[in-house]
């Protein structure tokens, strides 16, 4: 048993283990704070598309040695300014003007590594590698996650309004433009953060999986960013914690976690999960039929 | 360096006949495919699926099937889960679909970790196109061919069910075969174009020839010639730029589609952004002959609309799968 | 013209006469929403109905039973005396969408719309016949938009839209004509044309059912009238069903009712007054009932309330 929980133990007994679960953690967090208002405006696609489009900045920024975090953000604001463009000067659907500029940056940066094979590891962007993460990329990474979380507590509730009713927070006085604006610079340096412990592919889980399923959990806003955030934070210090025991894809190991929590609040929620519903629609069913037999409402001509 | 060189000298090497043959393939069949999914707004879709076959492979692997079965029970399986998920619960389509891709994606990566296989993991993410064999080449055609068979055979059913899924229905069309021979078709493709493009890459495949040709022509028939078309001179030229530049080929192919698109999106005739300009300056015109979306898309439109409503109000609207019919959500 | 569509030859649904038989219908969603309850009505060929009910009464719902979207919790629907399932397989049942439905600016010509109506017609391949062009051609014709057949859907005016995907239903031959909300955003010309055209259908044994809150243009052109409030409230003829009292319970509170009379219209002694119930563009107008309201209601404030009206409602 003590040896056993020795062996538990052993994860923190590393100085590059406590750096790699408590980076994790605040990113884990602070992209579930995010990830509320992603799921509930439908933006999922932005946050997988963010998450690609800034694999050539970082690629770029290793190439020529500038920090990771600049090149990166520089490929999400040409992004994000590729899409609008394109977005707003044909005739084509939201959907399919996302996938194509961010893969076409993606496969930017992918050209880019592949010309430059030694200065960049295509591997590590795509899918991270907090456990050997360097002392200067993981400050960067706690600077980010740490501004935004301060960012996010002050205008966490405009953010709400102005999601929920624009025109409303346009009407109280909220600069709803600038609120958008600063959203989205959060979101592409949360994402710039995320690409560091679960990589570009696994982004879109941080930011999409633990306020879908708070979602489920409750129907209050604040609940929800509660939940969102304690799942966030907790699927990501463990799943970085257990990839010491499988060497390596901790990305993978968070999302299977968050995933898994997902699908047991999609089954059990008290209230929206499947089990629940079926309950419901079993009962309402029933009177339905009952009612339709005893009362005889209509009148054919 | 001369034109000719150009094109002649990698054609000395067996290994770029066989890149070529292969991009060839997966840029056509992806093309035909990418005029559904962009008209059905299904981008997404392709996205999920193909991130989501890498656990197929590893199990594919573990359990000594081909590859491709494994790769496309996954991305079947992670099409149906979606719908499953989204048709039973409140969470949006779009949330649900990323949930399940990246959760597969990283269940995924975990078990490549525990499993010792012969695969690369960058060749599955990324391809290897000049590394395919002749025998991944007669797979590969005869998985395309297949596909593009049934597309090009039922052509007409899918477009009426991407346009208007319930006149589809009402005329007695099998709607739900329709909606998984799609999927199964789009499942196909993808796997058929691991090899070549991998599996992140193949999603530019299935949207940018569709997007391309959906600028140059207001009728279907064309649109598929000319994303097939587009895609096959991409692949073509991807092919050869990256044997002169010693870069990735998948992603020279999808940079010259990018390229090819760019091109349409600034200069079609009709619907290029120089067009529109100019149509713009112009007030004169009549009204019939003005280009663009003249309504709102409902795919930008429908998406944002009354999301945070439901946390307040949630339930009380049948949360049916065909609501078509009741096209006006915000009236109800 | 009209006479073509009367020759046509349809194997067995030709000896059917159209009808639509719907039995204490009752819809429950998987999420527990019972959305139509104990729904009943009975429709025969060579009519025009209209359904009639507020956003939310089931109207979809009924539509999308008749059509087989949905399976009756309870009850049934039979068309033509046959199961939906198997008119639906004959294609019995054409329809026409709401304009918000459709993507405009997917790439099929006019054309191409209205030979999607023949697909049910066609083999495997829907490899279009002579006859399969031959009836697009007529179709086309018939709602006057042959000069338009070349140009992409989303070039066309409200009222020309419309006026396609009808031609659809045409081209369709279906005998039983489903229409959603067909007069919204469009002109009044197109309106003429399209109930003129729907009375000629009605000449021919066609029965359609008419999705309307457009009130006004009811009695105009509908013979039958459903009104549904989550079941059906009432059935019939429009003359006997579509009265003030009937209106009253199926709209509930949603309704405005306008009573103009006296000396606001005219001068003389003339005791009728007039009285207006609208949830929408086209005032319903009653002539000669009994003065219940306030007298001097001007008519100039009447129609500023239902624009007010309007505007909430959209």
């Amino acid at each position: 048993m003590s040896a056993l929980l020795a062996e538990l133990a052993v994860p923190f007994t590393y100085d590059y283990m406590w750096k790699a679960m408590w980076v994790s953690a605040l990113v884990g967090a602070v992209c579930a704070f995010l990830s509320c208002y992603l799921m509930l405006k439908g933006w999922s696609l932005m946050g997988d598309a963010l998450g690609h489009s800034i694999v050539p900045g970082v690629a770029g920024a290793y190439i020529i040695g500038a920090p990771f975090a600049a090149g990166a953000f520089f490929a999400g604001i040409l992004a994000a300014l590729g899409m609008a463009f394109v977005k707003q000067h044909s005739r084509l659907r939201e959907d399919a003007t996302i996938g194509l500029v961010f893969t076409t940056l993606f496969a930017l940066g992918l050209l880019m590594a592949s010309l430059h094979p030694t200065s960049v590891s295509i591997q590590t962007i795509v899918l991270g590698n907090i456990l050997a993460i360097a002392d200067e990329d993981a400050l960067q990474v706690v600077i980010i996650a740490a501004a935004s979380f301060v960012v996010l507590a002050f205008i966490w509730k405009d953010l709400m309004v102005t999601f929920f009713d624009e025109t409303y927070a346009r009407g109280i006085g909220l600069k709803t433009r600038t609120l958008k604006l600063v959203f989205f610079t959060l979101l592409s340096a949360c994402t710039v953060a995320a690409l560091q412990t679960v990589g570009a592919c696994l982004v879109i889980a941080l930011v999409v999986t633990p306020g879908a399923t708070a979602y489920l959990l409750t129907d209050r806003f604040n609940r929800l960013l509660v939940i969102a955030v304690a799942i966030g934070t907790v699927t990501s210090f463990v799943g970085a914690y257990l990839s010491f025991f499988l060497n390596g894809a901790t990305g993978g190991i968070i999302v299977t976690l968050q995933t898994l929590i997902f699908l047991a609040a999609f089954y059990l929620a008290p209230k929206h999960g499947v089990l629940a519903a079926r309950r419901k629609a079993r009962v309402a069913r029933d009177r339905a039929l009952a009612e339709s037999k005893s009362a005889s409402v209509a009148e054919a001509a | 360096m001369d034109p000719i060189g150009f094109f002649s000298e990698p054609f000395a090497y067996d290994f770029m006949q066989r890149a070529l043959g292969m991009s060839l393939l997966v840029g056509a069949v992806c093309a035909v495919l990418s005029c559904y999914l962009v008209l059905k707004g299904w981008s997404l879709m392709g996205d999920a699926i193909s991130h989501a076959v890498l656990p197929g492979i590893v199990i594919a692997f573990v359990l000594g099937i081909p590859l491709a079965v494994g790769a496309f029970a996954a991305g079947l399986a992670c099409a149906l889960l979606t719908g499953y998920l989204k048709y039973n619960s409140r969470v949006k389509e779009d949330t649900v679909m990323g949930i399940v891709f990246s959760g597969m994606f990283g269940f995924g990566l975990v078990l490549f970790t525990k499993v010792e296989t012969d695969q690369h993991l960058n060749h599955i993410l990324f391809g290897n196109v000049l590394g395919v064999t002749t025998a991944d080449l007669i797979e590969t055609a005869i998985i395309a061919g297949g596909t593009l068979l049934v597309v090009l055979a039922k052509r007409r059913d899918l477009l009426l069910y991407c346009f208007d899924p319930n006149h589809a229905r009402a005329i007695g069309l099998p709607v739900n075969v329709l909606h998984y021979g799609l999927l199964v078709l789009l499942s196909l493709t993808i796997v058929s174009s691991i090899k070549a493009v991998g599996i992140i890459l193949v999603i530019a495949m299935l949207i940018a020839p569709g997007a391309t040709a959906y600028l140059l022509t207001d009728r279907f028939e064309r649109m598929l010639l000319i994303a097939v078309l587009v895609a096959c001179s991409a692949s073509v030229l991807g092919t050869f730029i990256s044997f002169h530049i010693d870069g990735a080929t998948g992603a020279c192919i999808v940079l010259v589609q990018a390229f090819f698109f760019l091109l349409v999106f600034l200069f079609s005739p009709k619907h290029g952004l120089l067009r529109l300009r100019e149509l713009r300056d112009q007030p004169g015109m009549p009204a019939g002959t003005i280009p663009g979306p003249a309504e709102p898309l409902p795919a930008l439109s429908g998406r944002t609309d009354g999301a945070l409503q439901q946390v307040v109000d949630q339930g009380g609207r049948p949360a049916d799968q065909h609501h078509a019919i009741e096209g006006r959500h915000g009236a109800e | 013209m009209m006479n073509r569509l009367d020759t046509v030859k349809r194997g067995e649904a030709v000896a059917r006469p159209a009808s639509i038989a719907v039995n204490d219908l009752t819809v429950t969603y998987p999420n527990g929403f019972t959305a139509v309850r104990d729904a009943s009505f009975e429709l025969g060929p060579g009519s025009i109905c209209a359904l009639v009910g507020v956003n939310g009464s089931g109207k979809s719902t009924v539509f999308k039973a008749i059509m087989g979207f949905v399976t009756p919790t309870a009850g049934q629907v039979r068309l033509c005396g046959l199961p939906v399932e198997k008119a639906i397989s004959q294609n019995i049942v054409a329809y026409v969408p709401q304009s918000e439905d459709v993507d405009w600016n997917f790439p099929v010509l006019v054309e191409d719309v209205v030979m999607m109506g023949r697909y049910g017609h066609m083999n495997f391949l829907r490899i279009p016949s002579k006859k399969d062009r031959l009836k697009v051609d007529e179709a086309l014709e018939r709602v006057n938009m042959s000069a338009y057949r070349k140009r992409q859907i989303g070039e066309l005016s409200g009222g020309q839209k419309k006026r396609v995907f009808l031609a659809r239903a045409l081209a369709q031959e279906g005998r039983i004509i489903l229409l959603d909300e067909p007069f919204t955003g469009i002109d009044v010309t197109t309106e003429t044309a399209i109930i003129n055209l729907l009375r000629d259908l009605r000449e021919a044994g066609h029965l359609m059912l008419v999705s309307t809150h457009n009130l006004g243009s009811v009695p105009d052109f509908c013979d039958q009238v459903v009104l549904l409030n989550r079941t059906v409230l009432a059935a019939g003829p429009t003359a006997s069903t579509f009265t003030q009292e009937n209106l009253e319970r199926t709209f509930g509170g949603v309704l405005r009712n306008f009573e103009l009379g006296g000396h606001a219209l005219h001068e003389d002694d003339d005791a009728r007054r007039i009285n207006v119930i609208t949830d929408d563009e086209r005032p319903l107008v009653f002539y000669g009932v009994k003065s219940r309201k306030k007298k001097n209601a001007k008519k100039q404030d009447a129609k500023k309330k239902t624009a007010k009206n309007q505007d909430a409602d959209q």
